[in-house]
């Protein structure tokens, strides 16, 4: 079934959207990432003008982050105290991060600079995840005692604060300055940041992975709603039927997404997540790597 | 002295149409509506020719229909390779190009119309384009305007039809032509030439309206002319439906 969408103005099959937005729903409930390093490319495969697919990226975002929120809110598996912490972070961060891109669209090349930021991010983090997960894993199988946490500079900072269902005492200087780099990050690279963000609530603030997939997803509908609100205002690009059909199937993935999760254990969620990240990684490399097929490629209408 | 020469001008011009062809058009539709399930649209344009003597023996009587669809800038990008990687390392802009352009014949192109007769009224999709000026950028702008028209003929938004107008006794003829479902709202400079061993001779022109009608229209509107309240919709639609999902899922579960 074909349906016109009124901005982003090309005809593109209703089921198809579906389950674009139901497979990348899972994802999101499963590792609490928004997803949109995921299908912002995919909308590009499917026909989709870039500028129309960030915005309604963003939007459909919020719906499954919302989604996924309520069903993990009802486990108790959301730090809502962290969560707040992190977005206070997050939204200083994301006017820096504005800040830095358009004094870098003035000197031109951003695109290149987002791409080989995506590109090292990516890399960098699943390699990490994937050999910590997998020492993890191994461990657990021999059945060895798990390793205590250890005492580092960070519990001797000062203005502690307790976060219960994180089961940590921390200053709450480290989570805002978390926060604060994601936030920086995610405005350049025009995502949510749940793929850098879940791991360093993991390895940096040491919290219990279970929490931090819900944690994530909470603190990702303020920033995907920030961003739809400011691509609606300023770009003219999010495309209402578009949003629609995509969280229609992204709303019942992350669902289905949470249940997935919940059966796992927390180090074989990290090895998926690390594997996922490095393949898109790879993706991306690859396309600045090899020759393109066709040199040219062009846009129609005025500058963006 | 003036006004007789005038007079005797306009004699003469009417006498000289009165003798060549003429076109006699009706279009299938002077309007493509853009509704919720538009899938592209076939546009049917039929006419007949009037003619105050017989049928010219000789060369046989032959349709060119072009469609354009309206004028917007193109940037093209070209991809380089600098340190290892590849960047769009150069780029030109054409100010203004047709966003559809569509060219159908009643027989193979060499057959319809002469290189000059081309040249005159820039029918074919090469000089169509060019002749809204050149790209402008930093170098070799011919290779990035070639560029264009061809990632634009592979797209089907830039396309030669031939055959696609069928004549019957050198009269009736009907084209048929396919819009592709990612139009460009506004008019579409029609024109339908009359050509005889290449050359033209009769020319009529008009415009196709495409715009959105009904929802799409509406959406549309509601985007640009009140942008944060259709971006509270697009949020609160959102937030509805996470929320919907989520107490579905518990009612299933628990019912």
């Amino acid at each position: 079934m074909q349906i016109y969408l009124p901005i982003a103005e090309v005809s593109v099959n209703a089921f198809l959207l579906l389950g674009l937005g139901g497979l990348v729903g899972v994802l999101s409930g499963m590792f609490g990432v928004g997803g949109g390093f995921l299908l912002t490319p995919l909308m590009f495969f499917v026909g989709i003008p870039p500028a129309v697919a960030v915005a309604t990226g963003a939007n459909q975002i919020v719906a499954s982050s919302i989604s996924g929120v309520l069903a993990h809110l009802k486990r108790r598996t959301v730090d809502l105290k962290m969560g707040s912490v992190l977005l206070g972070g997050g939204l200083i961060g994301a006017a820096i991060g504005v800040y830095i891109f358009n004094m870098l669209k003035e000197l031109g090349q951003v695109d290149l600079l987002v791409q080989l930021c995506y590109v090292l991010f990516l890399g960098v983090i699943g390699l990490l995840m994937l050999s910590e997960s997998l020492r993890a894993m191994r461990k657990s199988r021999r059945g060895g005692p798990p390793t205590r946490k250890k005492h580092n500079w960070v519990h001797g900072l000062p203005l502690k604060m307790r976060f219960r269902v994180s089961g940590l005492y921390i200053s709450v200087i480290p989570p805002v300055l978390v926060g604060m780099s994601v936030g920086v990050l995610a405005a350049i690279m025009g995502v949510g940041g749940g793929f850098i963000m879940v791991p360093a609530m993991i390895y940096l603030l040491g919290m219990p992975t279970k929490v931090v997939v819900g944690t994530s997803l909470f603190q990702i509908i303020f920033v995907a709603s920030f961003t739809t609100m400011l691509h609606a205002t300023t770009n003219y690009t999010v495309d209402i039927v578009l949003a629609f059909l995509l969280l229609i199937g992204g709303v019942i993935g992350a669902q289905v997404g949470t249940r997935i999760g919940l059966l796992l254990k927390a180090e074989q969620l990290r090895v998926l997540l690390a594997l996922l990240v490095i393949a898109v990684c790879g993706k991306l490399a690859l396309d600045l790597l090899i020759r393109p097929s066709e040199l040219y490629s062009l846009t129609v209408g005025g500058a963006q | 002295m003036m006004r007789w020469l005038l007079l005797i001008l306009a004699l003469l011009a009417t006498h000289a149409t009165a003798e060549t062809e003429t076109v006699v058009l009706g279009l299938s539709q002077d309007r493509v509506r853009i509704t919720p399930n538009f899938d592209g649209s076939e546009i049917l344009i039929f006419g007949a020719v009037k003619r105050e003597t017989p049928i010219p023996t000789g060369d046989p009587l032959q349709v060119v229909v072009t469609i354009a669809g309206p004028d917007r800038p193109i940037t093209i990008f070209r991809k380089a390779r600098v340190a290892g990687i590849w960047v769009n390392a150069r780029s030109a802009e054409l100010p203004a190009a047709p966003t559809f352009y569509a060219v159908a014949t009643s027989a193979s192109w060499d057959n319809v119309m002469s290189a000059a007769a081309d040249k005159a009224h820039n029918v074919s999709v090469d000089l169509a384009i060019r002749a809204m000026g050149m790209a402008r950028g930093d170098v070799a702008s011919q290779s990035f305007t070639d560029a264009a028209i061809r990632l634009q003929q592979n797209s089907g938004l830039y396309k030669l039809l031939e055959g696609a107008v069928t004549i019957e006794d050198q009269t009736l003829f009907r084209a048929s032509v396919n819009m592709p479902a990612n139009l460009t709202e506004g008019a579409y400079r029609t024109r339908i030439f009359l050509t005889r061993g290449g050359e033209v001779v009769d020319l009529y022109e008009t415009e196709i309206t495409v715009g959105k009608v009904g929802l799409e229209r509406w959406l549309f509107n509601l985007s640009r002319d009140n942008a944060f309240y259709y971006g509270l919709l697009s949020l609160l639609i959102a937030t509805i439906a996470g929320w919907g999902a989520s107490t579905i899922f518990r009612l299933l579960r628990n019912g």
